[in-house]
């Protein structure tokens, strides 16, 4: 089986945000980077099935600057076999992602793709979704487990949905979005490393795709969200619900 | 009406045949947005036998509540919901299609936007619309960011968080209800629904109750979270929440995790009992309008975000909050 599985590149989870003086974007000075952890876990779920089949090939795809190529070899290095680096430098909106893995996806010819549900710096959620649209195929999304024999024409997906779990079949080829539950994605050791020097990196352009990706959402400016502060201790169970009472939050 | 005067459709979440609450914030959303722009809105819900949510949808002063009614729907997947959703936008010409933040939004409406080339934003908090200049305000990095952007193109899609949007105001006369003509041949076939674990609790949905009671790591298993946590919430009849904690070690369901990638909810009052406040819980509950915290720990960065402190451990304090509440 064939996986195309999506890499963006954002800021490590643990970064402290913080804004430039202008509110025109994000102070980058200084800031660590890693592959989104929703598309480490869907990269890892791939790598497995793969591993599990006993063949198949996983392919990795980014849209960004070159930088993004540090990304891909992350990528590599925890099992990838090839990766492809989509440049544009531009602001972009989910739709023109999704435009760009749909030609992606119509050279490749995957069974599957396999993707984080959101990105962790704009929390979208969006991309797999319009990308199944844009291709008429099905989907599966916020998923926790993923049956997928070799030789499968559909998938088996455990959803994670408000009101609870939910089983799915999916008709492959497919776009699946990978829950923070589905597994634990490997480290990278310094073999992986070593051998995702050797691995293919192709580059190309959305022109080269014949995608025009203008962003219908344009960011006009930033501000950082209102601060809670600190309220008061209380001492007792008392004195709690006697506050919460004078507001009359409680009966 | 001119040709190009804006025209919302609202898709309506059902659960268990009547209206999630949450869809009355995109009703009010949409509201605004008929005010502001001297546009109009209608409401569509998607369901198996849905006769009876026509008239609780049709208090708004929607132009039409259109129901797309049939037992493949009535676990809607995103293929089919999808495609009917776009097919009632196209036929009735709207220009913006909304509903709730919610698993079943964020899985369908992506893919209408995409089905009807549009633009779209998700969770947005504000909307300001001035002829064909849409500006909207939405929350980026786990809720640390509130970004203002502008959404183009002729058709804009987006969910709005519920929090952010007040009742709708009720309207005298009921709106027209038409069935919408479903053409079961050419229905897409591509997502077969399975099963759910939904298990009513009989407690109110986190994201519509007054008081969510919230339970963290220092529970040590699902009986003691369910005594002391529902315990506690049945005697305020709150809503129960808990952190990702929880649900990675098994004690507490998916369903009820509170977060950057659960749900986000903005109650009267968040009780956050046991849990030490990591920045991706506080995103989804740091619009609260009151924060208690009961936590063990002084230095919890829970307490950095509570109108009311208590140190101390929930073994202890929750029973005692359960005797004198009852």
């Amino acid at each position: 089986m064939k996986f195309l599985v999506p890499l963006k590149r954002v800021f490590d989870p643990d970064t402290r945000i913080r804004l430039k003086a202008d509110g025109s974007g994000v102070e980058t000075d200084g800031v660590k980077y890693a592959i989104n952890p929703f598309d480490a876990i869907a990269l890892e779920e791939a790598l497995r099935a793969r591993d599990l089949h006993g063949s198949g090939e996983v392919v990795v795809v980014s849209i960004g600057s070159t930088d993004s190529q540090e990304q891909l070899r992350a990528g590599l290095a925890m099992g990838a076999d090839r990766a492809l680096l989509v440049r544009h430098e531009a602001e972009i909106d989910s739709l023109a992602v999704a435009k760009i893995l749909a030609a992606v996806y119509k050279k490749e010819q995957p069974n599957l793709v396999l993707m984080g549900k959101q990105a962790i710096d704009d929390d979208s959620n969006q991309v797999g979704q319009m990308l199944a649209g844009l291709l008429g195929i099905g989907q599966a999304t916020f998923i926790s487990k993923l049956t997928l024999p070799a030789d499968a024409n559909e998938a088996t997906c455990c959803r994670e949905t408000d009101a609870g779990l939910e089983i799915v079949n999916v008709t492959l080829p497919a776009v699946i979005t990978a829950d923070l539950r589905l597994n634990e994605p490997r480290y990278v050791t310094a073999l992986g490393i070593m051998k995702a020097k050797k691995k293919p990196l192709e580059e190309l352009t959305p022109a080269d795709l014949g995608v025009d990706a203008t962003s219908r959402v344009r960011t006009l400016k930033l501000g950082l969200a209102p601060k809670r502060s600190a309220g008061i201790r209380v001492q007792s169970v008392d004195e709690l619900l006697q506050k919460l009472r004078a507001e009359t939050l409680i009966p | 009406m001119t040709a190009n005067s804006t025209h919302v459709l609202v898709v309506a979440e059902l659960e268990r045949g009547q209206v999630k609450g949450a869809t009355l914030a995109a009703v009010a959303c949409a509201q605004q947005i008929a005010q502001k722009t001297g546009g109009r809105f209608d409401i569509l819900a998607l369901g198996h036998e849905t006769s009876s949510v026509g008239d609780a949808l049709g208090k708004y002063g929607a132009g039409r509540v259109y129901l797309a009614d049939s037992s493949d729907l009535k676990n809607p997947q995103a293929d089919k919901a999808s495609q009917v959703i776009t097919q009632v936008a196209k036929t009735a010409g709207a220009t913006v299609v909304i509903a709730a933040s919610s698993t079943f939004s964020k899985d369908i409406l992506p893919r209408v936007a995409a089905q009807l080339d549009a633009g779209m934003l998700t969770d947005v908090l504000s909307v300001t619309a001035e002829g064909n200049d849409w500006t909207l305000q939405r929350a980026l990095f786990a809720g640390n960011v509130i970004a203002t952007v502008a959404l183009d193109g002729p058709v804009k899609v987006f969910t709005v968080r519920a929090s952010a949007f007040a009742a709708p105001s009720p309207s005298s006369t009921a709106s027209p209800v038409a069935s919408v003509e479903l053409n079961s041949a050419g229905q897409p076939n591509q997502i077969k629904f399975v099963s759910c674990d939904e298990k009513p609790s009989g407690r109110p949905d986190a994201t519509e109750a007054r008081i969510v009671v919230s339970g963290g790591r220092a529970l040590k298993n699902s009986e003691d979270f369910e005594r002391l946590i529902g315990g506690l919430a049945d005697v305020l009849g709150a809503a129960v929440g808990s952190s990702r904690a929880l649900v990675d070690a098994g004690i507490t369901p998916n369903a009820l995790q509170i977060g950057q990638t659960g749900k986000v909810v903005a109650p009267e009052l968040y009780m956050a009992l046991g849990m030490s406040g990591a920045i991706q819980h506080l995103a989804g509950m740091k619009d609260s309008k009151r924060i208690v915290a009961v936590n063990t720990d002084p230095e919890a960065p829970i307490f950095e975000v509570a109108d009311y402190g208590l140190v101390g451990d929930v073994y202890q304090v929750v029973p005692e909050l359960i005797q004198k509440l009852k």
